[in-house]
């Protein structure tokens, strides 16, 4: 039953097949199971069994809340969640209880949703591994896959468990739990691609939503405007199913969209004819590996064959993109991060001598050298004397990378497709050898302009490479178009068949949590 | 692009705040208006701060304001916490205000439509693209470590203001102008409260995230006085138009002068910024006290630094603001969750446009009350008064509203109610210090008495003893005082003749001697015929074919037979 997807499980509730509760409980013993891949910061169980069991009410009188109702879901540590710690892997938020939930939290809990736990990530939602956190490093759970596993001729776990997988970042402990299982979809955060980047290490839907589509009210801040809540799922329409939950104009968010929000069920598309995809070749670099290179090109070709127009187009200020975020993304942080002052909430130093004195403790000890290091910039950026050679220029390369966008789409192009990383995900230990904002920079490259633009984005994991590791494409729509990108990604995802990961090994001694399904092991795909 | 949404927080009355009357600390300032020769460079206030010596050049003082100014709104600018003074600390805070992280701001309906009312008052160009801004600086009462104001594009631009001061031995009347630069919509900070005993600092987040319009004025004035009666007016145009409140001791309209002293033709001197100014008495000192010191300073040698000061009213003197020594970068950047906000008008409203959604300057243009200037000049053409009283109504909390009412329910004369009002009621109030609503005799007493007045059924003095009356026993009716204490002038012709006869009989010698020869009695009126001096019960005299009766009763002994 875990093995299946949010709308395959959803169909089940409905049936009586299987009740909230047993759903839940199930999740949280593989959630037990699977503690080492330290994916969860925060386990929500008590909380997470009372909803299921005012779930199991409302189905057995029949006044189901609809297709989330009594669905195990996880949230990013960075959402707001009232009367659960929200920490952001941080030693300044160790402990922050919020008394408010962040508007998509609330709205997962207002369709009945079950709320497992917190997710974890890299402190703040500052990197690309989720290596970078309080809590520590997230493990990939296809280290432990079979299909990694018999590529690698790899001993057992248990013998040797160092050369385990980063899942990319930030949003790492989000897609861990949804890859492992846990949960049925998993929010995470984008502000440069911290959800599509995890999504395609660990073989997920990761969605980038149209910025102003999904209110960020709750969402602790990275960068307020290119943050975007992401959604994590194991398949398009699971996606398309949390995304009609989420979306639409949030009263308390003013850079949400007003206006009423369509449904976001998508059709099945038979004919891609009248489609053009865009190929943008700044996409094409040296660093990119031949294999997601080779996948991409096929992608292409499955397009061009199935009667697509694909054209190659140019996205001209691609380039510039790294430095503009850094200068933008540090700028914004340096100025969210300046209420971490240990007076209101957070971590308080013991240093009383003053209050600068216990403002500068404070926060050397609430922040790790990542965050540090990009207020450090951010501040020097907004100086006076520097605003209009540092700020002013790089948002004027966000209108250019903007604009870029705006050109392809108008010329015609419906969608572009572009890989979503580099290469698939690598060992932990081989990650570690450059520092986060090397990682970051190379590893948001082609995620991050779109932040920029505020377009939407998703990943769709298409195959695996000869180490058995997933591989992801990026489809990328004009903004608000987010209903036709996820119609695109769904007649993709049909066409390429992506593996079910199979966790046999790693859920051997799990037998009692599986033990009275019907299905024999995680790894089957229901098509 | 993202529509900016508004709130609508807001309730169409103005005066929704019960607030403890504090008109007392008004009356202190109130009448700054017709200052008499009380500032030191009164004399002079066009451009020369100090009569030069001889042989020494001039001086010219350039004195500029930011006046911030809290929004009277019940909610705050970005949040839907409420807004009350004087609650207990920490009472009304939402979790925006406390920068709870992951809060977003959203604007308030209210606070924007009392900007751009206060723009359109203050003959400013309303932008109908205007911007926020994050303005950092670490500090207790700043959770968020920055402001949200509006640095780029404010909301109202390039605007004046018009205020008359007096000059001259002759206190002849001149308008002048001083140009509104901008204004801003921006959040205010809490209060921190330093427990020095304990080295600790209590912050109180109440007032953190009130709307504040800060009004920008350029450095068009001179003197303390000019700064003063500016702010004064500014004060009631904000109150006429329910914009603020503006009750300085309350923190609701605080005041920073940048003042320099330059020799005139010269390029302008070093300015310094003067704080901590909480009444208008204080502005108009400091400003002067500033201006003296700089043109001292200057003169002995020394230099002028560019520093913050602070009154200190204890003294009467600037002194320099320590905390405010290093120089502070503020870092000013988009603010990245609050889209352009975008106002309209008539031309350029989209059609269809939801009214809740939008705001059309041109609606609320057509809303503006009667400005105090417009409320002036109505005054002194509706009622004849001098210009200076008309300053006077409404300089004084509550004495203009006092002042129609009375006239409202009275037949008496403007000029006789204008009489009334500014010197007996204005009087008692003073000598009392009293606000005109503490009053004890309400505006339909005093009405009621001058009608008594009017229709002679009393003298003009005893008007004046009734009223005495009036303010120590309120709550009776003035026709009863008349009564008790026998006020009232006989009307009664025969009743008056026979007493006029008793008399004459009773003092046969003083008759005989006043029928010697007329003799001067003294007295002012008209004497029909040669009357004796003392004692005098009663005299009447015909006007215009009706009879007027003055009582002649002593006030010293009301109940003398």
């Amino acid at each position: 039953m875990l093995g299946r997807t949010l709308r395959e499980v959803s169909v089940a509730l409905k049936r009586g097949q299987v009740t909230p509760t047993e759903l839940c409980q199930k999740c949280l013993a593989l959630i037990k199971k699977t503690k080492f891949l330290n994916a969860y910061i925060t386990v929500s169980e008590e909380a997470a069994l009372k909803q299921a069991e005012a779930s199991e009410k409302r189905y057995k009188k029949g006044q189901s809340l609809g297709d989330l109702d009594g669905i195990p879901v996880a949230v990013k540590d960075n959402f707001s969640t009232t009367g659960i710690e929200t920490t952001c892997a941080s030693n300044m938020l160790k402990g922050y209880v919020p008394p408010y939930n962040a508007t998509v939290v609330q709205k997962l809990l207002d369709q009945g949703a079950l709320l497992m736990g917190k997710t974890n990530l890299d402190e703040f939602a500052m990197g690309s591994g989720s290596t970078d956190g309080v809590f520590g490093p997230v493990k990939n759970p296809w280290s432990y896959s079979k299909q990694y596993r018999e590529k690698r001729k790899q001993k057992p776990r248990d013998e040797n468990d160092s050369d385990w997988l980063i899942t990319g970042g930030s949003s790492g402990g989000s897609a861990a739990a949804v890859s492992a299982f846990t949960c049925f979809a998993a929010l995470g955060s984008d502000t440069g691609g911290s959800t599509r980047n995890p999504a395609a290490h660990c073989g997920l839907i990761g969605f980038k939503p149209s910025y102003g589509l999904v209110s960020r009210h709750g969402l602790i801040p990275l960068v307020n405007s290119m943050d975007v809540p992401g959604i994590l799922t194991r398949c398009v329409d699971d996606t398309a199913i949390v995304l009609g939950v989420l979306a639409g104009h949030d009263p308390k968010d003013s850079t949400t969209v007003q206006g009423p929000v369509n449904s976001f069920l998508l059709p099945s598309l038979t004919d891609v004819s009248k489609l053009c995809i865009g190929i943008p070749k700044e996409y094409l670099v040296p660093e990119l590996s031949p294999e997601v290179r080779s996948l991409w090109s096929k992608a292409a070709d499955l397009f061009d064959s199935e009667g697509a127009k694909v054209k190659e187009v140019s996205l001209p200020h691609t380039c510039y993109s790294i430095v503009c975020y850094h200068v933008l993304c540090t700028s914004e942080v340096a100025s969210n991060m300046a209420r971490f002052d240990g007076l209101e909430y957070g971590h308080r130093c013991d240093i009383d001598i003053s209050t600068e004195a216990m403002y500068a403790t404070t926060r050397r000890e609430g922040f790790n050298d990542v965050v540090r290091g990009r207020i450090l910039s951010g501040n020097f950026f907004l100086l006076k004397e520097n605003y209009e050679d540092y700020f002013i220029k790089a948002q004027k390369v966000r209108r250019l990378i903007a604009n870029d966008f705006v050109n392809v789409f108008n010329s015609g192009v419906d969608v572009l497709l572009t890989p979503t990383t580099l290469r698939e995900a690598v060992p932990y230990l081989e990650f570690i050898q450059e520092d986060n904002r090397t990682r970051s920079a190379q590893d948001d490259i082609f995620t991050q302009a779109v932040n920029m633009a505020g377009l939407p984005a998703v990943n769709i994991p298409v195959a695996l490479s000869r180490q058995g590791l997933p591989i992801g494409l990026q489809f990328i729509g004009p903004a608000f178009c987010d209903q036709q990108l996820l119609t695109v990604a769904k007649w993709f995802e049909q066409q390429v068949q992506f593996p079910v990961i199979q966790l046999e090994e790693l859920m051997d001694d799990c037998s009692s949590v599986l033990a009275n399904e019907k299905l024999a092991s995680v790894s089957l795909k229901q098509q | 692009m993202a529509v900016p949404t508004l709130r609508c927080g807001f309730s169409g009355s103005r005066w929704t705040f019960a607030l403890v009357d504090r008109g007392c600390r008004h009356r202190t300032v109130a009448t700054f208006n017709w200052i008499r020769g009380q500032s030191s460079v009164a004399q002079q206030p066009l451009h020369t701060a100090q009569k030069p010596r001889k042989g020494a050049q001039e001086w010219a003082a350039v004195v500029g304001l930011e006046i911030h100014a809290q929004i009277s709104s019940n909610s705050k600018l970005f949040s839907g916490a409420e807004v009350r003074f004087a609650a207990p600390p920490n009472s009304l805070v939402s979790f925006f205000d406390a920068s709870l992280p992951g809060t977003l701001p959203v604007l308030n309906r209210r606070c924007v439509e009392a900007a751009v009312m206060t723009g359109l008052a203050l003959n400013c160009h309303i932008n109908q693209k205007s911007l926020f801004d994050r303005k950092h600086y670490f500090y207790a009462d700043l959770p968020a470590g920055y402001q949200i104001t509006q640095q780029r594009l404010p909301i109202a631009v390039n605007g004046n203001l018009a205020y008359s001061i007096c000059v001259g031995k002759q206190q002849r009347e001149i308008t002048k102008t001083v140009r509104v630069k901008q204004i801003q919509l921006e959040q205010d900070s809490g209060k921190s409260l330093h427990d020095d005993l304990r080295s600790q600092t209590l912050v109180d987040l109440n007032r953190a995230g009130v709307g504040l319009l800060e009004v920008v004025l350029e450095p068009d004035l001179s003197c303390g006085e000019e700064a003063a009666t500016v702010v004064r007016e500014l004060q009631l145009i904000l109150q006429a138009l329910g914009t603020s409140q503006a009750n300085m001791a309350e923190g609701q309209l605080r005041v920073d002068a940048n003042v320099s002293v330059h020799h005139p033709g010269e390029p302008l001197g070093v300015r310094t910024e003067v704080k901590n100014l909480n009444s208008i008495r204080f502005l108009a000192k400091a400003i002067d006290y500033e201006i003296q010191r700089q043109i001292s300073e200057l003169e002995n040698g020394g230099e002028i630094l560019n520093e913050t000061r602070s009154f200190d009213y204890k003294l009467g003197c600037t002194v320099p603001m320590r905390d405010k020594e290093g120089k502070q970068d503020y870092r000013f950047m988009p603010e990245p969750n609050l889209p352009p906000l975008l106002l309209y008008d008539s031309t350029s409203l989209p059609a269809g446009a939801d009214p809740q959604q939008v705001i059309d300057i041109d609606r609320i243009r057509e809303t503006l009350p009667e400005l105090p200037s417009e409320t002036r000049a109505r005054l002194v053409q509706q009622y004849g008064m001098l210009p200076e009283h008309s300053f006077t109504l409404l300089n004084e909390v509550g004495l203009l509203e006092f002042f129609q009412n009375v006239i409202k329910e009275t037949r008496a004369e403007p000029k006789k109610v204008v009489s009334w009002v500014l010197n007996t009621f204005l009087g008692y109030l003073k000598q009392q210090n009293l606000a005109v609503s503490e009053s004890p005799v309400p505006p339909s007493a005093l009405a009621e008495l001058l009608d008594l007045l009017h229709t002679r059924a009393i003298s003009s003095a005893a008007a004046k003893q009734v009223f005495e009356e009036l303010w120590k026993s309120p709550g009776k009716p003035p026709a009863q005082i008349v009564s008790e204490k026998q006020l009232g002038l006989l009307q009664d012709r025969e009743a008056l003749e026979e007493l006029c006869r008793a008399t004459l009989d009773g003092h046969p010698q003083v008759v005989g001697a006043g029928r010697r020869g007329p003799r001067c009695c003294g007295h002012r009126r008209p004497v029909p015929s040669a009357v004796p001096s003392l004692p005098l019960p009663a005299l009447y005299y015909r006007t215009q074919g009706s009879y007027n009766y003055f009582s002649c009763r002593r006030d010293s002994t009301p109940s003398e037979p």
